[in-house]
């Protein structure tokens, strides 16, 4: 059956869609993804769509789902590489994917996972700090 | 029987045509593949390529949920000179009961977003839909290349 990879890189996972989506395999991806999440204590998932052509309402709604559940397992989730092509019909489709991060290469989508994550612990440590305060 | 249609009060002349049949998921493929290659011969522009790939998308995602699939007709037509692809999707599901409904964004009786039908309206040019409710639905779309 097909799958689509998925690559660990330190504490992100990386997923890069090269092949044409059906309702399936996008569902499979889900899954396969937030338990990697759970199994790898990911902090971030990066997924390219550079190589896709299509994104209608079903995948962008699997785009959210991913973000959502990540997000209750801890993790970041970044969309990027996503076509000027594909973001004009997904906003006239009205799915304009609100609540996804994104960013326009799996470069800055990298360092924006990054600063996500060191924001996430500085700001553990000004807790810290205002508990010494006190 | 309910009709709604966008406009279209030209008739347009089948350049060429060509039947694809869904009946599973994995045959979205080489549909979406059949209508990029006639939108890439009449020289359509990326974006409205896009569009339209998208569109039949989610029509096909229609059949295939609703009426466990159905045929696709593929064609490349003109009016004056204007050219662009025409794609019929007809399945023998239980059909529509309110089109009216069917077609606002957010409605939907299959635990989805509802934008499939007004969503697809949005990006192609011509849209008509033609329901009888216990023997099928037809959905005809058309993409013009200036369109």
């Amino acid at each position: 059956m097909e799958r689509i990879p998925i690559l660990k890189m330190g504490q992100f996972l990386l997923v890069t869609i090269q092949v044409d989506l059906y309702d399936r395999l996008a569902l499979d991806l889900e899954a396969d993804l937030i338990n990697a999440v759970e199994k790898n204590a990911a902090k971030g998932v990066l997924i390219d769509i550079s190589a896709v052509s299509i994104v209608d309402s079903f995948m962008g709604r699997i785009l959210g789902n991913i973000a959502n559940m990540s997000r209750l397992l801890d993790a970041q989730t970044v969309v990027v590489g996503i076509q000027p092509a594909v973001a004009i019909t997904l906003v006239e489709l009205g799915l304009p994917l609100t609540g996804v991060r994104t960013a326009l290469n799996v470069e800055r989508g990298m360092e924006l996972l990054n600063s996500l994550i060191t924001f996430d612990d500085t700001t553990e440590e000004w807790d810290d700090d205002t508990d010494n305060d006190h | 029987m309910t009709t709604l249609q966008k406009s279209g009060t030209m008739i347009p002349i089948t350049i060429t045509k060509e039947t694809v049949l869904v009946v599973k998921e994995q045959d979205v493929v080489p549909l979406r593949n059949t209508v990029k290659q006639c939108a890439v011969k009449i020289k359509m522009g990326l974006v409205n390529q896009t569009k339209l790939i998208t569109a039949a998308s989610e029509l096909v995602r229609n059949m295939l949920r609703y009426a466990k699939g159905g045929a696709v007709l593929v064609e490349t037509v003109s009016v004056g000179r204007n050219q662009g692809v025409k794609l019929t999707f007809q399945d023998d599901g239980p059909g529509i009961a309110d089109i009216n409904q069917a077609m606002q964004d957010g409605f939907s009786t299959g635990n989805s977003l509802g934008l499939g039908l007004p969503g697809t309206k949005r990006l192609v040019n011509e849209f008509d839909i033609k329901s009888t409710v216990g023997s099928g639905t037809t959905v005809t779309i058309i993409k013009w290349v200036n369109g």
